[in-house]
């Protein structure tokens, strides 16, 4: 089985480029050129760097001695949420901008749910003096406000994405209006695994650092290059297709996919999509899509802004068709309670996403011998409002 | 068996100039004016009509037509519905009529079961922004065309010539020149870069009838497509005009469409 992209941009019958016109040209010197780009030594040589020395990668590998006896098992965190900026957002951003940069793009566009692809997205354009426009849902900037001002801060401009849902979903719309408006001098940096061929394989090469570290970081730490399990949140799911990449074909590795559960999957507010959704075609590309019968897209609920999105990044849905990944789902409730205990017994405090991850590991039943890596995504700093409204509204 | 051109090709073949096409949002302003909606279009002197489909996120189109859009998926439109409401057009309607919407409602609905649908109601031509030309090539060709159904072509200012030709060669319905790099919905004026284009176009001396759409809102607009090409596709401005708070349906599209047609 082939878990990585076809040259007709499809996961199994998942993918594609469902685009119009108006971005066929974009689309199409994308295609065609960005795997001789990210390829290059030149490329290679200044992606390198910069994640080594702006990012601060390797991200350090940590044994959770606390975790791992909570759960009789042995948890490894990979910690994305040292990455500059808080997030492993910033490991696509920085390849993109260097796309952009070698297309002779001049300013940059992008959407953001939680705030932290905005961010990273804002950081790197700072970096390279190129003008940044980011949209988010206006819903999503009341609720991520410390992103808002830093995106400012760093000098984009923040626009609010008024129409639908006012979340993540509706920011894409928006961002992708602006790119059909502005199609010669603007690169379009998707900040997850989904959108038209080839964004969902470039930012999923880009977050393939993650695995790649990890492979590296068990043989030297435990001796064995392939952990028993990896776990990682999904919303579109880049940072799972980043900690799954090295891992898809190997098959004793049990990849795990968390979505947010919302209320509870029934509840009616729920952004678990693989448990709600079906095939459909959203934002470029053909996934799994959580839709009314007759095809309009269902507006998703989740307490964390970054995994409130309907569908799924191409890759997963065929993961998860495949059954390669398992996919499970936990409540807001769960996963608010299992940020508390990271907090506790590790000193973490993560990101709500990334919570959700966590309470994942309730649902998975370990052996003693079981070596389970954990994606820590992202950090909670941006999130401090909500942990402390929901710790008040338990008192 | 004798070559019959179909009716959109027709069309062309009878009227070559100032053909006037617009667009209107099935189950907008309210869910029954649809079928008044065609009618009065077609008796104001309209050529061509293209209903569009409502979808939650039109990617493709400008403000008014999003919330044109959402209004009509409120007044609770889909696609079961607009086929019961179509079922009897051809008893009154004669001009072309084309579908237009987005490609994830139609795929729920079934792709055969909505060609089969389109073509019992006398449905002549499809308009999905979002399948792309490679992807109706391989899969939905044969499909279309066994239901009598044209699938009408978006060429913009960044198209290459050489996929326009490929387009050409792959429609016998229309090309639809979108007249800007933009989403719908009006603008100022046409400019000078604007006119190169359509000068470009024209004397590529494609097979196809050239309409122009997406931003052709005002007499003006329209006398000046009609120039560089063989008519053109009015849309959110019309969209805007029966979407006004005062006057009766019937009469606010027979103003509009009077205003076009003014010079």
């Amino acid at each position: 089985m082939n878990y990585t992209v076809n040259e007709q941009g499809y996961y199994g019958q998942f993918g594609g480029a469902y685009i119009p016109e108006m971005l066929y040209p974009n689309i199409k010197e994308l295609q065609q050129s960005y795997l001789t780009l990210i390829n290059e030594p030149t490329f290679q040589a200044e992606f390198q760097d910069l994640l080594t020395n702006y990012v601060g990668r390797p991200t350090p590998l940590y044994y959770a001695k606390r975790l791992s006896a909570t759960y009789h098992c042995h948890i490894f965190l990979k910690r994305e949420d040292l990455c500059h900026t808080g997030a492993h957002k910033i490991n696509n951003t920085i390849g993109q901008i260097l796309v952009a940069q070698r297309l002779g793009k001049k300013k940059i566009i992008a959407e953001t749910g939680a705030g932290q692809h905005g961010v990273a997205t804002a950081t790197v354009c700072a970096l390279m003096g190129m003008e940044c426009m980011v949209y988010m849902g206006k819903h999503d900037m009341e609720r991520q406000k410390p992103n808002v001002e830093r995106m400012k801060i760093l000098g984009a401009t923040v626009v609010p994405a008024t129409s639908g849902s006012q979340t993540l979903k509706d920011a894409t719309n928006e961002a992708m209006r602006h790119w059909i408006n502005n199609p010669t001098d603007t690169h379009y940096i998707i900040g997850s695994v989904v959108g038209p061929h080839p964004y969902p394989d470039m930012v999923a090469r880009f977050q393939a650092v993650i695995s790649a570290e990890i492979r590296k970081q068990l043989k030297a730490q435990i001796n064995r290059e392939l952990p028993d399990y990896v776990v990682a949140c999904v919303g579109g799911g880049s940072n799972a297709a980043g900690a799954f990449y090295h891992f898809l074909d190997e098959p004793t590795v049990q990849l795990v996919a968390v979505e947010a559960g919302g209320k509870g999957v029934q509840s009616g507010l729920s952004a678990a999509t693989t448990a709600l959704g079906r095939m459909g075609i959203l934002h470029g590309s053909k996934t799994i899509l959580m839709q009314t019968e007759d095809g309009q897209v269902i507006e998703p609920y989740s307490i964390s802004a970054g995994l409130d999105y309907p569908g799924i990044g191409p890759i997963h849905a065929h993961l998860y068709d495949t059954q390669r990944a398992v996919f499970v789902n936990v409540t807001d409730d769960e996963a608010m309670q299992a940020g508390f205990s990271l907090s506790k017994t590790e000193g973490i405090i993560p990101a709500i996403e990334t919570a959700h991850a966590f309470a994942a590991l309730d649902q998975l039943e370990f052996k003693k011998s079981d070596v389970v890596v954990v994606n820590l995504s992202g950090r909670g700093d941006k999130d401090l409002e909500t942990y402390i409204r929901y710790k008040n509204q338990q008192l | 068996m004798i070559y019959q051109p179909n009716p959109i090709r027709q069309l062309f073949i009878e009227q070559p100039q100032n053909i006037l096409s617009v667009y209107f949002t099935a189950g907008y302003p309210s869910l029954q004016d649809t079928v008044s909606t065609i009618e009065t279009l077609q008796a104001a002197g309209v050529n061509l009509i293209e209903i569009g489909i409502p979808f939650s996120d039109p990617i493709a189109d400008g403000e008014t037509i999003q919330q044109s859009s959402q209004q009509a998926l409120q007044n609770g439109m889909n696609l079961t519905l607009l086929f019961e409401q179509l079922a009897n057009i051809r008893q009154t309607v004669h001009i072309p009529l084309i579908l237009m919407g987005y490609m994830n409602p139609i795929l729920q609905f079934g792709v055969e079961k909505f060609c089969k649908k389109c073509f019992e109601t006398g449905i002549n031509g499809l308009i999905i922004p979002d399948l792309p030309m490679a992807e109706y090539l391989q899969t939905y060709k044969s499909l279309f065309a066994q239901y009598q159904l044209e699938n009408i072509f978006l060429i913009t200012p960044q198209t290459e010539d050489e996929r326009i030709r490929l387009i050409d060669t792959n429609t016998q319905g229309f090309i639809y020149m979108v007249s800007s790099a933009s989403v719908t919905g009006a603008k100022q004026g046409i400019s000078n870069s604007q006119l190169t284009y359509f000068q470009r176009i024209k004397a590529m001396n494609l097979q196809n009838p050239l309409l122009i759409g997406f931003g052709i809102g005002n007499a003006s607009t329209f006398q000046t497509a009609c120039h560089y090409a063989n008519g053109a596709i009015i849309g959110s401005a019309f969209i805007k005009a029966v979407g006004a708070k005062e006057g009766k349906l019937e009469e606010k599209i027979k103003n509009f469409i009077t205003s076009i047609k003014a010079l």
